[in-house]
């Protein structure tokens, strides 16, 4: 991966070969020392839940009773086959689809803003600066716009549009509305991985380009585009693993409730509100093996090297 | 010349085509920015309105008083918002200094010591940025719990110092370029490994440590999963929970919770003023761990 023992494999050929035993013994120890604590923190934080996860999704777990019953795939089985339960996945759909659409749009603003303009970096900041607020104030700014006679509907009334729309109300809405607000937030880090990623292709490429009477949307295609794969197809497969896991906005605009109810928020409500700790942490786990199949997806598209580069 | 007759003959070449695509640009980017803003301006305006105007105007009127700060008070006071100022600031401080002394630990054992089961001890950590932490929480919770430390500051500044692996990350792409003849010219006068971490390595990490605490304090800053699950008590709210109880008292009072959103907003957008080029910066290479 990215981490090549390049340093490490130079720096041995200084150690002393013939050093003292005990020495040696206690320099072999001494990574250790530096590794103690991080390591205790990554597996009592991650690798213990992830063990204990798996284990529970087995059982009939209520979350605090002393006794368990091992159920089997029982857990699974239900996931899979309860109609409310996977509904969960089509609500996925629309932040699927909408996320393209952010990297679409982040897309066509890098490119335009690469080249210098006017006012070039006001828009920068205005684009990203979505990404750095906090989601309970978001939440709070859309719930407010999309009240009935909000903000979104007066702007719309002066478009002589006079419709009262009940973004949040209408089941059939609602997820449009939530996964807008998603595009409104997440936008700004796309914009700024591509403009960064467009900003380190050459110059010199562009304008050699455009001296052959390359336009631009041909420098676009031909030359920007290539150049930024690796970190476009990056972005599509977060796309695809923050889809599935959406939770923040929906919770605090909604509470989850009905069609607005997510992967996530479906878990959190089994293991904390109903007490189905089994069935939740089925769940997780289908979650998790999803987003790491989807990873080793990707790590086997894209070559290593490319990855390396844009880590 | 042969190239510039061709080009004469191209529409998309024309002056005409040259302004229009400018002014669809500026367009699209006007009209982006308005999407951006407008939202965010409505919240303001609302913020300083009486609750008469609220009741009278409509909801892109300007408030007749610009120097109304009655609903911040409000909010201030009524929202706990001291408290929870005080809160965030004390988890910030103490998951960031612990992410940066565990950061730079790991990635100075990794990066300049060779061992048995190096390579496992770095697939450990890469696996683990696979593992979406809202997924695990589930479990996670029980951990804490068994720990004593559920609603108490330490259970989430344990969680944001163990399981932030992008900061080991940005510590070991930053360690790789620190040249390792300066480890060996300290070590030849002497020093010790962890003097040379002390005195060598982490003075020289100070751009990474920098970008660490840029992230981190805005991703802390925001946090709200964290602090809503292990702090429910009202006393631990921080900047999100507190927010986010407004919902319940002040119930259909939107000037009092936009002037609440506007507090928390407020300080990002100083942060981001002031920072803006080392936000960009860690952000591009912390995101894509």
């Amino acid at each position: 991966m990215a981490i090549t023992p390049l340093t490490a494999r130079t720096r041995k050929s200084f150690e002393p070969q013939h050093a003292a035993p005990p020495q040696r013994k206690w320099r072999r120890l001494t990574p250790w020392l530096y590794l103690l604590v991080p390591l205790a923190f990554l597996v009592t934080f991650t690798y213990v839940p992830v063990a204990n996860m798996i284990s529970y999704s087995f059982t009939d777990w209520d979350g605090f009773s002393p006794e368990k019953q091992y159920v089997g795939l029982d857990n699974y089985a239900q996931l899979f086959t309860r109609p409310e339960l996977f509904q969960v996945f089509y609500v996925s759909l629309f932040y699927l689809v909408a996320s393209l659409l952010q990297i679409a749009l982040a897309l066509y603003f890098a490119t335009v803003l690469s080249f210098n303009m006017r006012f070039r970096n006001f828009f920068k900041g205005v684009l990203f600066f979505p990404y750095l607020l906090n989601g309970v104030a978001v939440a709070f700014v859309f719930l407010y716009l999309f009240q009935p006679g909000g903000t979104l509907d007066s702007v719309l009334a002066l478009f002589g549009i006079d419709n009262k729309i009940l973004w949040l109300g209408d089941p059939d809405l609602v997820n449009v509305s939530l996964s807008g607000v998603s595009v409104w937030r997440f936008l700004g880090l796309n914009f700024v991985l591509f403009l960064g990623a467009i900003q380190s292709v050459p110059s010199e490429i562009h304008e050699a380009a455009e001296l052959d009477g390359a336009t631009r949307p041909q420098v676009f295609w031909h030359v920007i585009l290539p150049s930024i794969r690796p970190i476009i197809s990056l972005s599509v497969i977060l796309g695809i693993t923050g889809s599935l896991s959406v939770f923040e906005i929906p919770w605090i605009m909604t509470g989850g409730s009905g069609e607005s109810k997510t992967f996530v928020i479906q878990t959190i409500k089994l293991a904390f509100q109903f007490n189905k700790m089994g069935l939740a942490s089925a769940a997780a786990v289908v979650l998790l093996v999803a987003i790491l199949l989807i990873a080793w997806v990707q790590r086997r598209l894209i070559p290593d090297e490319v990855t390396a580069g844009s880590r | 010349m042969a190239v510039r007759a061709v080009r004469a003959n191209l529409w998309y070449r024309t002056p005409w085509a040259r302004v229009i695509a400018t002014a669809l640009k500026y367009l699209s980017l006007a009209g982006a920015s308005v999407v951006v803003v407008l939202p965010l301006l409505t919240m303001l305006t609302t913020s300083l309105k009486t609750r008469r105007e609220m009741a009278e105007g409509g909801i892109l009127s300007l408030p007749s008083n610009w120097f109304n700060f009655d609903n911040y008070v409000t909010a201030f006071n009524n929202g706990n918002m001291l408290l929870a100022f005080g809160n965030t600031a004390f988890l910030l401080v103490f998951s960031i200094v612990g992410a940066i002394l565990i950061g730079t630990m790991a990635a100075y054992a990794i990066d300049r010591f060779t061992f048995r089961l190096r390579g496992l001890v770095i697939s450990l950590f890469l696996i683990a940025t696979l593992v979406p932490g809202v997924t695990t929480q589930v479990a996670t919770f029980k951990v804490i719990n068994a720990f004593g430390l559920f609603d108490t500051r330490w259970g989430p500044i344990l969680l944001y110092m163990g399981t932030d692996i992008v900061s080991i990350y940005i510590f070991l792409q930053f360690i790789r370029n620190i040249p390792v003849s300066l480890d060996e010219a300290a070590k030849m006068d002497g020093a010790s490994s962890f003097r040379i971490y002390r005195t060598v390595i982490l003075p020289l990490l100070k751009p990474a440590i920098a970008t660490v605490v840029i992230i981190k304090g805005i991703m802390i800053y925001n946090e709200f999963y964290i602090p809503f699950l292990y702090m429910p008590s009202e006393e631990l709210g921080v900047i999100s929970t507190s927010l986010f109880r407004f919902k319940g008292p002040f119930g259909a009072q939107w000037e009092v919770i936009s002037a609440g959103a506007v507090l928390v907003i407020l300080p990002t957008l100083i942060i981001f003023l002031v920072l803006q080029r080392f936000i960009y910066n860690g952000f591009t290479s912390g995101a894509v761990k």
